[in-house]
């Protein structure tokens, strides 16, 4: 396990599917993010976020603080064959981490539909506006904390008088 | 009140109640510049160099284009894409696809689903092909289970999953020949597929949204005489791929509205994250079937299909040469096939059989945990992919040690390969905009999910 050249010094671990689980802060985020890119990941597989507001103790490295949102990005090489993932905490109350639309363009709809699946903002995002929901949708659905929809089951009294 | 009045409230009204806001496309004043950028396909000046919005189109002004909409329900967007174009004339300047049409919610239900129901979600999001995505989800729980499954589940699963690649590229070339105006390809296409539902329905049970592929192995074994049916289905595709060749790939009116319309390069494609036939349309060899083998793929012998020029064409002719491929891998399949279970005899993950039940106590435990509450997989993370039809199939999933997956997401290949379109479409016709959408394939139950 070793981080590109140029990486700030983050805190990784091993995970059962990847090469490397890098746990940076808020301020390393974008900085690894361009030494992976720099070192060959060419493609942002995958983005997407995680409630953990269910397991505020979950287990994590030394070090790392766990906060309720969590963002993971799944990066790909096409060139070495090698996957990374990249978690970092977003924060509790007003979850928040920087786009990472300038190096990876194609992260422009997942981290929209982070935003809008748990309101996870990114700062600096070209269009931080709701992409599956409709506008006027209050709340976040994917959130722990946002009910499961019912749908009122009828035919369960008796049919009353005819 | 006259009736010029009504009209004008009622006008109102309606756009209040159907508008989705911010998510359309907006005029470009009120465009940011990186989302303008976006907008045109100016995805690789995204690096260093700034854009200059006023630069952008600067012969042309705001009244002398159009915001026109397409969709949702347009024949040609394959379910209920929905597109805002700015145009030109009849040319596209910017494009911006409005989605979120067919969401039902499907992560959310993941989570309310215990392992063993959640086959039956996730094969639902991309409904051309289920096996596949079944594939998908099942390799990650047993990848966080930590159990082998037996080899003859694994060959079956993979001539199963090439089988549906078969069938899913088939729809592709009968909802494209429809696109297209050639409507006789469409009936060709779908009468092919019926083969392959055929001997689903037989195997499964079920033509479609089979809850074939499970964790611990697949539901069924084959159904004697198998391999006499697959072979048919082999033999008699094979054949027609060539008649394919002859109606579409050498005709003069098909090659006019393919050939050379909206490329792509290498580069913008892996910056946008596009996978799949239209990452290959540009050379780059990247098929997780050869370059991350899962399944038994390293043991077969076939070919990454290339383009070159990464237009409409490469992508059609990509498609049908991958299904003569497929119908490669899946005639080695049935020469490989191995005999021995079909499923992974762990009693924690698989059902004991209906037999046993009546017989032994433990197997009626077993079966009633494994109905009611379902197995318990390990707290972890795992992040599986494969190839789909549509490009890379990854499925996250953070299991908490429970029966029911914590956060299950899958990243859809089609809602991916989307953001490539208004690169796609500008300078393009709106004739060529319905080729895009075509070609692009995207299913938007995989995209809404």
């Amino acid at each position: 396990m070793s981080l590109p050249a140029g990486a700030p010094d983050v805190l990784t671990s091993e995970a059962l599917n990847a090469d490397v689980v890098c746990f940076p802060t808020k301020d390393q985020y974008v900085a690894l993010v361009a030494a992976f890119k720099n070192d060959g990941y060419e493609m942002c597989a995958d983005l997407c976020a995680v409630d953990y507001l269910e397991h505020p103790t979950r287990a994590l490295p030394d070090g790392v603080v766990g906060t309720r949102f969590e963002i993971v990005v799944n990066l790909l090489s096409l060139s070495k064959r090698s996957r990374v993932r990249i978690r970092v905490q977003a924060g509790t109350e007003q979850p928040e981490v920087p786009s990472l639309f300038s190096l990876y363009p194609g992260t422009e709809a997942m981290e929209r539909e982070a935003f809008d699946m748990f309101g996870v903002l990114f700062s600096a995002h070209p269009d931080l506006t709701r992409i599956l929901m409709p506008e006027d949708w209050e709340g976040h659905p994917l959130r722990k904390d946002f009910g499961v929809g019912r749908i009122p089951v009828q035919f369960k009294q008796g049919p009353g008088p005819r | 009140m006259s009736e010029n009045t009504i009209r004008t409230i009622d006008r109102d009204v309606l756009a209040a109640e159907t508008s989705e806001g911010a998510q359309e496309l907006q005029t470009r004043p009120a465009t940011p510049t990186e989302e303008l950028g976006r907008e045109v396909g100016a995805v690789l000046r995204l690096d260093g160099i700034t854009l200059d919005p006023s630069n952008v189109d600067a012969e042309r002004f705001d009244d002398e284009t159009m915001i026109i909409n397409m969709g949702p329900s347009h024949p040609s967007t394959h379910g209920v894409l929905r597109l805002m174009l700015e145009l030109d004339g009849e040319f596209v300047l910017r494009t911006k696809p409005v989605i979120g049409y067919l969401h039902t919610g499907m992560e959310k239900t993941g989570e309310e689903l215990s392992y063993v129901q959640g086959t039956t979600n996730v094969t639902r999001m991309d409904y051309v092909s289920p096996v596949i995505n079944e594939l998908n989800y099942s390799l990650a729980v047993e990848k966080l289970l930590g159990i082998e499954v037996p080899e003859r589940a694994t060959w079956i699963r993979m001539m199963m999953s090439e089988l549906n690649r078969i069938a899913s590229h088939l729809v592709w070339m009968a909802t494209n020949g429809m696109d297209l105006g050639s409507t006789s390809m469409m009936i060709y296409g779908l009468r092919e597929r019926e083969l392959i539902l055929a001997f689903y329905e037989k195997t499964a049970g079920l033509r479609m949204n089979l809850n074939y592929v499970r964790p611990g192995g697949v539901a069924a074994d084959l159904p004697d005489g198998w391999q006499d049916d697959v072979l048919v289905i082999c033999d008699t595709i094979d054949a027609r791929t060539y008649e394919y060749d002859q109606l579409l790939t050498g005709q003069p009116i098909f090659r006019e509205r393919l050939v050379g319309v909206a490329p792509i390069t290498a580069e913008e494609a892996l910056a946008l994250g596009v996978t799949g036939p239209l990452l290959r349309s540009t050379g780059v060899a990247w098929d997780l079937r050869r370059s991350m083998p899962y399944l038994a793929y390293d043991e077969v012998d076939f070919d990454v299909i290339v383009g070159t020029y990464g237009d409409n064409f490469d992508r059609y002719a990509i498609r049908l040469q991958e299904i003569r491929e497929s119908i490669r891998i899946v005639r080695q399949c049935i020469e490989a096939m191995p005999a021995g279970d079909y499923r992974s005899q762990d009693p924690k993950v698989t059902p004991p059989p209906r037999a046993r039940i009546g017989e032994s106590m433990e197997a009626l435990i077993h079966h009633f945990k494994l109905f009611t509450e379902g197995f318990h997989v390990p707290a972890g993370e795992v992040y599986s992919a494969v190839e789909s039809p549509r490009g890379e199939l990854g499925c996250y999933i953070v299991a908490d040690g429970g029966p029911k997956p914590y956060r299950i997401h899958v990243r859809a290949p089609s809602f991916v390969n989307l953001q490539a379109i208004p690169l796609l479409m500008r300078g393009g016709s709106i004739s060529d905009a319905i080729t895009v959408i075509s070609t692009v394939d995207p299913v938007m139950g995989e995209v809404d999910r």
